[in-house]
């Protein structure tokens, strides 16, 4: 079963040949394909943007086998699809990239596809493309579900989860690429990232970063929704601005987007000019609109209620902060609304939003993993956005 | 002393687990595809093949009831022939997830966290599938339904045999 975007920007991953790619490949040899991707400056596609050249290089390292070659197609975060429309229509260039890093690592037991339970639906269609470039790879992939939980898209959870136990992240050091599934080496990256491999392998370093700002390089995928004419699947060089990216799906006039999902930025309207890179607008690969009727404090609620839920519940800052933020965002948006007054005046409110930024702090600083650390992410730049009007009761 | 008939319970269900043992493996690597099969068989892993499994695969009882109480596509107990999942996450918020809901609460005759009394069909939020281009969406078991308005939700339960 397919289901596509109506809005995909031409993407270069359409241009490019898997069978070829991983025939020029070969002939570079493992050192080759890390000298290769590590000068394009390719960062991960997944939302955390460690340099894809620097894991292949510690891959190679590990003198422990076997090793294994692990796609991440969690795709969870929301507002993200890119990893659906790649699946659909680029399989063969993700499972490429999954055989050209097993050479790259110095060779890997096989490669595990942990494909969303939620994309079950395009299981059968993605047996037939791994079966398809087996003939020309002759890597083995192995498809395995998810089963319903946002956490596994966290590299540790999601080992776990393969492992067959609760998707609970785990301490780091040590990292996956020492110690990942069953103890192994892992090389563990997004679907998205796999395709940038065998595109750079294809068309060369040089071509990739000759695009981007020094710090982001290249290209890089986008799925765009809300409040946009146009939402879908894009493609732009990092270092586009937001005021351009909006342009591009027809969302102008927005009040505030969302760049990498729940966990990521709000970004508000005085703040377009700013850059779609890691340095300064994190990308992730989620881009969500808000147009000026949207309350805001609706969407606060919305992404509290979602890291509330998928939590893993291991921490307690995260398994409590959350709930106690949502609470607050509820508390907010009725205060806002003239509905009740929790608090008696300016002051009152003041040292209220101040011990909730405080608990927010500490979500961020003792957290094991990224959900936790980030969740507070939106309710935070929301509250400080609108702290006058809060503190005010919705009165100026 | 068990009965005869849950001594024979016994000893189809460690039939039942074993072929899953001999398609997926013994090991712990194995216990969430042999959950998964059976999800998709009975819309819920009971107790008794919980406990048969943990001693099939020489883990304790509560490894394995743990793993199937943390992931939201697995239950203990039985859910409906067709688990519908309708996404609450903002960007189906936004063009309209809420009215599809109530829409499929008044044609399916029960709230969302419940079963119908033939046990055809069970409704549930879920969160982002990854459909936020092509909202309000959900999915009936595997299959997606995106772009859904209220007036199509009937025709979409009629579908389902």
């Amino acid at each position: 079963m397919i289901i596509e975007s109506n809005y995909v920007s031409t993407l270069t991953f359409a241009a490019v040949n898997s069978e070829a790619s991983f025939a020029s490949t070969q002939k570079k040899g493992a050192q080759g394909i890390i000298d290769e991707i590590t000068a394009s400056k390719l960062r991960g596609c997944g939302g955390a943007g460690f340099p894809t050249g620097l894991k292949l290089t510690l891959m190679a390292k590990e003198k422990t086998h076997p090793k294994y070659v692990i796609c991440n197609a969690d795709e969870g975060e929301p507002g993200t699809f890119k990893d659906r429309e790649i699946l659909t229509n680029y399989a063969e260039l993700v499972f490429t990239g999954m055989a050209i890093a097993a050479m790259a690592i110095g060779g890997a037991e096989k490669g595990i596809l942990y494909l969303r339970a939620e994309y079950a639906f395009m299981k059968e269609h993605l047996v037939a493309v791994i079966a398809k470039c087996k003939v020309f790879t002759g890597f083995n992939i192995e498809i395995r579900s998810g089963a319903g939980a946002y956490v596994c898209g966290e590299e540790t959870a999601l080992i776990e989860s393969l492992e067959g136990k609760r998707g609970e992240p785990r301490n780091r050091p040590p990292f996956p690429i020492q110690s990942g599934y069953l103890g192994q080496p892992s090389e563990v990256n997004n679907v998205e990232t796999f395709a940038w491999i065998t595109t750079i392998m294809s068309k060369g370093a040089a071509w990739f970063n000759a695009v981007g700002t020094v710090q982001s390089a290249g290209y890089k995928i986008f799925s765009i929704s809300g409040d946009c004419k146009r939402p879908g699947v894009y493609e732009f060089s990092m270092g586009t601005t937001i005021a351009a990216m909006l342009n591009a799906v027809g969302g102008e006039g927005a009040q505030a987007v969302q760049m990498g999902g729940a966990s990521g930025q709000t970004i508000f309207a005085d703040q377009f000019s700013r850059k779609i890179a890691f340095e300064d607008a994190s990308p992730g690969g989620s881009i969500m609109v808000f147009g000026p009727q949207r309350n805001m404090f609706d969407v606060a609620e919305n992404f509290l209620e979602f890291f509330d839920e998928e939590s893993c519940g291991q921490c307690t800052p995260c398994r409590k902060g959350n709930v106690q933020l949502l609470v607050a965002v509820r508390k907010i948006k009725a205060h806002l609304q003239g509905k009740e007054m929790c608090c008696k005046n300016k002051e009152q409110a003041h040292g209220c939003l101040e011990r909730l930024y405080s608990l927010a702090e500490t979500m961020q600083i003792a957290s094991k993993c990224g959900l936790g650390q980030s969740s507070a992410n939106a309710f935070l730049a929301i509250t400080k956005h609108f702290a006058d009007d809060i503190k005010c009761g919705g009165r100026k | 002393m068990a009965s005869t008939l849950e001594l024979e319970r016994e000893v189809e269900i460690r039939q039942e687990l074993e072929q899953l043992i001999n398609k997926y493996g013994k090991d712990r690597a194995a216990l969430k595809p042999i959950l998964h099969d059976l999800q998709d068989r009975y819309r819920g892993i009971a107790d008794d093949y919980m406990q048969l499994l943990a001693d099939m695969l020489g883990i304790h009882a509560i490894e394995v009831q743990e793993v199937v109480s943390f992931y939201s596509f697995y239950n203990a107990g039985k859910k409906g022939k067709y688990i519908i999942r309708m996404c609450q996450t903002m960007p189906c918020k936004m063009v309209g997830a809420k009215e599809v809901a109530l829409a499929l609460e008044k044609i399916l005759g029960v709230r969302f966290g419940e079963t119908t009394k033939d046990n055809k069909f069970t409704l549930e939020w879920t969160n982002c599938i990854g459909m936020c281009d092509q909202g309000p969406a959900l999915l009936i078991n595997e299959t997606p339904y995106t772009r859904v308005k209220p007036e199509d939700v009937e025709k979409i339960i009629k579908e389902c045999k």
